[in-house]
């Protein structure tokens, strides 16, 4: 159990980083997870440029996983820009879990990242099909 | 008094184990367990005898169709139907009732009609009716709970969502075609008063349909005595195959009922431009059919009939008693519902402080599933529920004939273990 519980992700989920709300954000966006209430939002400030995250901070209610998931993606994203939040895998949030996760529990974790990657895609006008995870 | 250790000899999934531990089901309202004679029968089908039938003259077809007809008549007996043609086979509770909403439904229901469902329902008793009322123009309306999850037949208006059946009834006097209730919820646990229910719905007018999908499983059925009109239920649920379910109904009611997919079987003749429909109840069973599943079913139904259901109820009420009495001792918990003798074997509850989520369902099921632990986290497919108690989700353990007070213990155990991995103890 302790291997899956990892102090890290526990670390995250009693004291996430980033909690909380922006009162001026470029970019605001939520989503949630119908299966099982799971519910994300990120409010992401832009610098002048309008390409790079200044500063970042996320709310909802949800299991641990997926608030570990947002906290660490949170410390992720400080300083990258939109081009490189956009290129973010699933495979890279898992590798910072650091956990393995059954279908299920999968879409907690990637919940975030969903929140993330759209609100990004809003900003830009852009959809790049060929990010999409082939879904085969 | 059943003999749970021989039982779970029977059922040879039982052996396994998850993650280095003994598994410990106690998912039963989302599936059961096979016994091996359910399994053998499956395997038997199609390695002897497997054949289309109806149709064909040849040994193995006859002896398929009978296999497939003898296994109707073992449902229908099971739950004291007046006749084996009343037993529709279908895939599951689901297409029971989405079968009454677009067969009897449509030609039933019209515009301004009421339908009267409650809080409490699962999602395939919720959003047929949902789909019928905005096709024909009818309105929904539903029998509020009271504070141990119960439905409330009589008094004043319920609080919030939902009041009395009794309000219902009057208020709606002349327009409402039926009432759909569970007979035991998939979430609380709690057992429905059919009977009670049946002879109000009768005097307003109406028929009384009744989600088996739980009640039928863990409680039996007796139509005759349950008063119902329409009947739902699912064979995965009940020790038999995946696919496979029932829709019961009163003869005369089937009979009136347009069909619901047309195709093979279901006719008597086709002419080009037209048909003339099968009898009941092979009228609702269009295509080849669930042939090896429906047999399955079979077998399923000859081991609990050889139990009796009496036996497995009382089991499974007093495991219930056992574990809200064991749960009673870890730091908060809440047990949604009411007390044990008014529940069947489910048990949905939520570690609450402060009245917020101390630990998500699905952690809590993470961590169980650690242990080897099988329990459901999430809606339930009752997501008005869920509103209802103003939480996002919640946990369920729920029995069958082969858990055993042991299997209660490992629960509380890890329950307690859970706490201490987040640092709560």
């Amino acid at each position: 159990m302790d291997d899956f519980y990892r102090e890290e992700i526990l670390e995250h989920y009693t004291h996430p980083h980033h909690y909380g709300r922006l009162e001026h954000p470029d970019i605001s966006h939520e989503e949630s997870n119908p299966l099982c209430g799971d519910r994300v939002r990120f409010d992401i400030e832009l610098d002048g440029d309008g390409q790079t995250v200044k500063d970042v901070r996320f709310s909802g209610v949800g299991c641990a996983i997926s608030k570990a998931s947002a906290s660490m993606l949170s410390d992720l994203i400080i300083g990258k820009t939109l081009e490189e939040v956009r290129k973010l895998t699933n495979q890279d949030v898992l590798d910072e879990l650091g956990i393995d996760l059954g279908p299920v529990r999968l879409k907690c974790a990637l919940l975030p990242l969903k929140v993330i990657k759209a609100g990004a895609y809003g900003l830009t006008g852009e959809a790049d099909d060929a990010d999409q995870e082939e879904e085969w | 008094m059943l003999d749970v250790a021989r039982l779970r000899t029977d059922f040879p999934i039982l052996q396994r184990e998850v993650h280095g531990k003994p598994l410990v089901y106690l998912d039963n309202a989302a599936t059961s367990q096979k016994p091996e004679s359910v399994i053998r029968a499956l395997d038997e089908y199609y390695r002897q005898y497997n054949a289309n039938i109806h149709r064909g003259v040849h040994t193995l077809a006859e002896e398929a169709t009978e296999a497939y007809e003898t296994a109707r008549r073992k449902v229908g007996r099971f739950i004291n139907a007046y006749s084996p043609k009343e037993v529709v086979f279908v895939r599951n509770t689901t297409e029971a009732i989405n079968l009454v909403a677009m067969s009897w439904g449509r030609q039933n229901v019209r515009e301004g009609d009421v339908i009267i469902l409650s809080l409490m329902e699962h999602h395939s008793n919720l959003v047929p009716w949902q789909l019928l009322a905005q096709a024909v123009g009818a309105r929904l309306e539903f029998v509020g709970l009271d504070p141990l999850g119960r439905l409330v037949l009589d008094g004043p208006a319920v609080e919030g969502d939902g009041q009395s059946l009794d309000r219902l009834l009057r208020e709606n006097a002349g327009r409402v075609r039926l009432v759909g209730v569970t007979g035991m919820s998939n979430v609380l646990g709690t057992i429905n008063p059919v009977a009670e229910i049946a002879s109000r719905v009768h005097e307003a007018g109406a028929l009384l349909l009744v989600d088996g999908a739980q009640s039928v499983p863990h409680l039996g059925a007796d139509v005759r005595r349950l008063d119902a009109d329409l009947l739902a239920f699912s064979g995965h649920k009940m020790l038999g195959p995946t696919g496979i379910g029932v829709l019961w109904a009163r003869k005369e009611i089937l009979h009136s009922m347009p069909p619901f997919m047309g195709g093979g079987d279901m006719i008597k003749s086709v002419h080009l431009r037209s048909s003339e429909w099968n009898d009941i109840p092979h009228k609702f069973e269009a295509g080849t059919p669930n042939v090896a599943d429906g047999i399955g079913l079979g077998a399923a139904v000859d081991y609990l009939a050889q139990l009796g259901m009496e036996e497995v109820h009382a089991h499974e009420q007093a495991l219930a008693a056992y574990a809200m009495e064991r749960l009673a001792s870890v730091p908060h918990l809440h047990i949604y519902g009411p007390p044990a003798e008014e529940r069947g074997g489910v048990v949905t509850f939520n570690l609450i402080r402060d009245g917020d989520l101390l630990i998500h369902p699905h952690d809590l099921a993470s961590i169980l599933d650690r242990e080897g632990i099988a329990i459901r986290a999430g809606h339930h497919c009752a997501q008005p529920l869920m509103e209802h108690y103003g939480v996002p989700a919640t946990a369920r353990a729920s029995f069958y004939l082969y858990n055993m007070e042991s299997e209660v213990d490992a629960l509380a155990e890890a329950l307690l273990k859970a706490q201490q991995v987040f640092g709560l103890a």
